[in-house]
């Protein structure tokens, strides 16, 4: 694991309309690193993934991936270098199997290069990537409809639509949410794995138990700045990061 | 008291059920009961020529230029999320195109048709290619106002003959290689189209239209895979209007008209949106009730209008999806 | 100076035209495709009362502004309510609508209805003089068109911004889950900007009218004029709307100029072309791409 910084982001800001989302950020994630980011509901987190990923474009400051500015790129292309993010509210196709929603990345230009050419057969390898990711591929499971799936699939379904583009770094956008115990019990565990496997991770997160778990450092948000940043348990000892959690819950159930 | 309730109960037929995937192989009356309805629409198509007298045969030939036209209508609203109000301008400009290169340089139809068909399409991609980054009613719009403003152009500097338009250009040898060249190109068009929807750039198309931020998300340019399916549907048009130009061996600004741009519309929604064939089948049923109503002037164009709400409020599936919804499923009604 | 004054009566007129479509687009996403129709609509029927009712002119013409803002009204009650939120049937539906409106308009034949072909509707001006304004001969019609268009304007501003139906019209364009949830229904919402718009529409026929004839072709041409306004100015958009005549109108008056009319929807295209490469949100547009929508 080196420690050179895979991705910055230098005094990022952005406002809608008088109100600033996100003030004058900047923080560095290392190549291999998982960065977890908490904060309260409107502290200026999915901002910051949009930002980051493109999908707004921001008032001022910088981005950059492997010392490269991606500023404002648009978001394809950002995808298209290697950095991907999930979405909070997802919208597979219902009347498709789940491994059919794989095919958009598959067909990238991005997986075209890599692959060199032809890829072949890509639903055999939409069904290999859905069952690294825990569709166990016995009970038929990448096979079924998309709107059949209980919310823990979709949600690695979501995920692994990010890893079908061999991504180096996955933004994930509260993957946890709206997941029962046992349901994130099968997560972890596979975000282990890909943290094992090299892959950079900034995860935003509610569930604060099952993050500080996860993550070697964690960056913590409100009104959309950088509120403290460090170690989980030196994080939770600052005092206005706990001031700002009062009266919020921090585990929601 | 309890009031009884009835609601219609559908199931697919068995036969369906055992035609699915492979399975259609295993026996004849199964393949028969796949293969009847395409069959039926490419013989009823093949052969119309031979009943049909004169008049209606040159019907024939216009309704397959509306059974292209709502074919790239049907693609581009149902598969990709565009509405284009503009069919027309595929038309003239692929006719004018044709027509100029007939008339200026003497070429014979079978160079124009495919030049034309090709050049046309790329003039009309270009024209919308600036709105597709945009919101989907900026391509309404825009599809809408070119080829009237077109028209205005060409009346006000009066190029490519003005009002009076472009005349004497080559027209095919006999009315057989009219009905057939027209009928095959609808063919060949809605079986390339369906081919086309089931692959992976059908899949990556609908994406876009349900779902682009997760497109590109990951990693595809929507505005190149926009671009390229107004390219397809803007090759049919413009085949439809090369086709035309030598059909009648003239080309004017009439072949701008809003004719080529609702009829199709209307075809589209009678026939239903998204099945391909509805509006090839819609277009053939259209085209013979305008001629009809030729005697009533402009009130063709309400009637396809009022035709159109008519769909779009009651029935917006379209002809096509109850038809097949009747041949694969049986209903009952059920108590409940 | 003749540039100036002539300039300014069309860039009145382009902005009289574009302020009920943007009225309609900015409270209820819906592109009103039958406003040209509704135009030319009112442009005949204030003919037909005038001429063959005999009614005195400007009750005709309070008569022919009620009965399209009633059809406004009717429009989205049968047909685009049962569309909302599905945006390729809204578009197609209102787009049919419009047409039926102005191809009916040129029917002939019809159990004796004569159709409105022909040169000869004119609506009379208000007033037949000339004035002579900084040594420009004008028309009186055309200095009403410049103060009537500026009443528009203003009134529907102060309209949105200081009444209680204005107020919750704006709220419903800005966001209209927030004003639902203030208990605005946005049905009703788009029922009064329909019909707010149609008369919109038909008020702008009867000021701009006068000055030529009553064509059902100029539905077409009305349309197309206020879809432009609203592209280069940014859709849904006042001020832009406001802008984008302006540039529309000073820029066809001076190639007028020029070069001759004939190069007018030549400029047309060419700003739709320019703005879309450019700026294509409008001059000042603030509806973003699709990047925006998160």
């Amino acid at each position: 694991m080196t420690e050179e910084a895979l991705l910055q982001v230098k005094k990022i800001s952005k406002s809608f309309g008088g109100v600033m989302a996100v003030k004058d950020m900047s923080f560095e994630i290392a190549r291999g690193e998982i960065l977890g980011v908490i904060g309260p509901n409107g502290s200026g987190k999915t901002t910051l993934v949009n930002l980051i990923t493109g999908f707004v474009k921001p008032d001022s400051g910088e981005v950059f991936f492997k010392n490269k500015k991606i500023t404002g790129m648009q978001p394809h292309k950002i995808a298209d270098r290697g950095v991907t993010r999930t979405f909070q509210v997802m919208r597979p196709y219902h009347s498709l199997p789940a491994f059919k929603n794989l095919i958009v990345p598959l067909n990238s230009p991005r997986i075209r290069r890599t692959r060199g050419g032809k890829l072949g057969d890509k639903d055999g390898v939409a069904i290999d990537i859905l069952e690294e990711i825990g569709f166990e591929r016995d009970a038929y499971v990448p096979y079924k409809i998309a709107s059949s799936l209980p919310l823990g699939y979709l949600k690695r379904l979501e995920l692994a639509r990010c890893l079908a583009l061999k991504p180096e770094v996955v933004i994930c956008d509260e993957i946890f949410s709206g997941l029962s115990m046992s349901e994130i019990s099968t997560m972890v565990p596979l975000i282990e794995k890909l943290q094992m496997e090299g892959m950079t991770i900034m995860m935003i997160e509610h569930r604060l138990r099952e993050l500080f778990r996860l993550v070697n450092r964690v960056m913590v948000m409100n009104f959309g700045e950088k509120l403290a940043e460090g170690h989980p348990e030196e994080v939770m000892e600052n005092k206005e990061v706990r001031e700002a959690y009062l009266g919020t819950e921090a585990v929601p159930c | 008291m309890i009031a009884k309730e009835r609601r219609k109960e559908r199931l697919d037929r068995g036969i369906k059920i055992r035609t699915g995937g492979l399975y259609a192989l295993t026996s004849w009356r199964e393949m028969f009961y796949l293969l009847v309805p395409r069959v039926i629409l490419i013989f009823g198509l093949l052969l119309s020529p031979f009943i049909l007298e004169m008049y209606w045969q040159r019907v024939l030939c216009q309704a397959g230029i509306y059974a292209l036209l709502a074919l790239g209508f049907d693609f581009l609203a149902e598969y990709v999320g565009l509405v284009c109000l503009g069919g027309a301008f595929f038309v003239g400009s692929g006719a004018y195109i044709s027509g100029l290169l007939n008339a200026k340089m003497g070429w014979a139809p079978f160079l124009t048709i495919p030049i034309a068909t090709v050049a046309g399409a790329v003039v009309s991609t270009l024209v919308l290619l600036p709105c597709l980054r945009l919101r989907g009613i900026y391509f309404a719009i825009i599809s809408f106002m070119f080829p009237l403003l077109t028209v205005y152009i060409i009346i006000a500097l009066n190029i490519f003959g003005g009002t009076e338009g472009i005349t004497a250009l080559a027209t095919f040898p006999n009315i057989w290689v009219d009905q057939y060249l027209i009928l095959g190109a609808v063919i060949i068009a809605l079986f390339v189209l369906r081919r086309l929807v089931t692959e992976d750039i059908g899949l990556i198309l609908r994406s876009i239209k349900d779902n682009d931020q997760a497109v590109k998300a990951s990693g595809i340019s929507i505005t190149s895979y926009k671009t390229k399916a107004v390219f397809i549907a803007a090759l049919i048009g413009c085949f439809g209007g090369a086709y035309l130009s030598h059909l009648y061996g003239w080309v004017g600004i009439s072949q701008f008209a809003l004719d080529y741009s609702i009829l199709p519309i209307a075809a589209t929604v009678m026939g239903g949106m998204g099945t391909l064939v509805g509006p090839v089948i819609g277009a053939f049923i259209l085209t013979p009730l305008s001629e009809a109503l030729r005697g009533f002037g402009q009130m063709r164009v309400v009637v396809y209008c009022l035709i159109l709400i008519g769909f779009i409020v009651y029935k917006p599936e379209g002809l096509m999806n109850v038809l097949q919804r009747k041949y694969h499923q049986f209903e009952h009604w059920e108590e409940v | 100076m003749n540039i100036l004054i002539y300039g300014t009566v069309n860039s009145v007129i382009f902005a009289l035209v574009a302020v009920g479509f943007t009225l309609v687009y900015g409270v209820s996403r819906l592109p009103n495709f039958a406003h040209g129709a509704l135009y030319v609509l009112v442009g005949f029927l204030t003919w037909s009362l005038v001429n063959d009712f005999k009614l005195f002119y400007p009750l005709a013409i309070l008569i022919s502004l009620g009965i399209s803002s009633i059809l406004g009204a009717l429009i989205y009650r049968l047909v685009l309510i049962r569309l909302r939120g599905m945006a390729t049937s809204e578009i197609i539906a209102s787009f049919a609508v419009g047409l039926i409106i102005l191809e009916g308009l040129r029917l002939q034949g019809i159990g004796g209805f004569k159709g409105f072909i022909g040169p000869f509707y004119v609506l009379p001006s208000f007033i037949d003089s000339k004035i002579r304004i900084t040594g420009v001969l004008l028309d009186a019609q055309r200095l009403i068109v410049i103060l009537g268009g500026l009443a528009v304007v203003a009134s529907i501003w102060l309209f949105t911004h200081y009444t209680k139906t204005g107020l919750s019209l704006r709220a419903i364009a800005q966001d209209e889950q927030a004003a639902m949830m203030l208990g605005i229904d946005s049905d009703r919402a788009a029922v009064i900007s329909l019909s707010i718009g149609s008369a919109l529409a038909g008020l702008a026929a009867v000021i701009i009218l006068p000055l030529g004839n009553v064509t059902a072709e100029a539905g077409y041409r009305i349309l197309i004029n206020a879809l432009a306004v609203c592209i280069i100015g940014g859709l849904g958009s006042w001020a832009g709307a406001v802008l984008a005549s302006f540039v529309l109108g000073f820029s066809m008056i001076i190639s007028t100029s020029l070069f001759g009319s004939v190069w007018e929807s030549v400029v047309l295209v060419g700003a739709i072309i320019l703005i879309l490469i450019f700026r294509p949100s409008g001059l000042l547009g603030k509806q973003k791409e699709l990047e925006e929508r998160v």
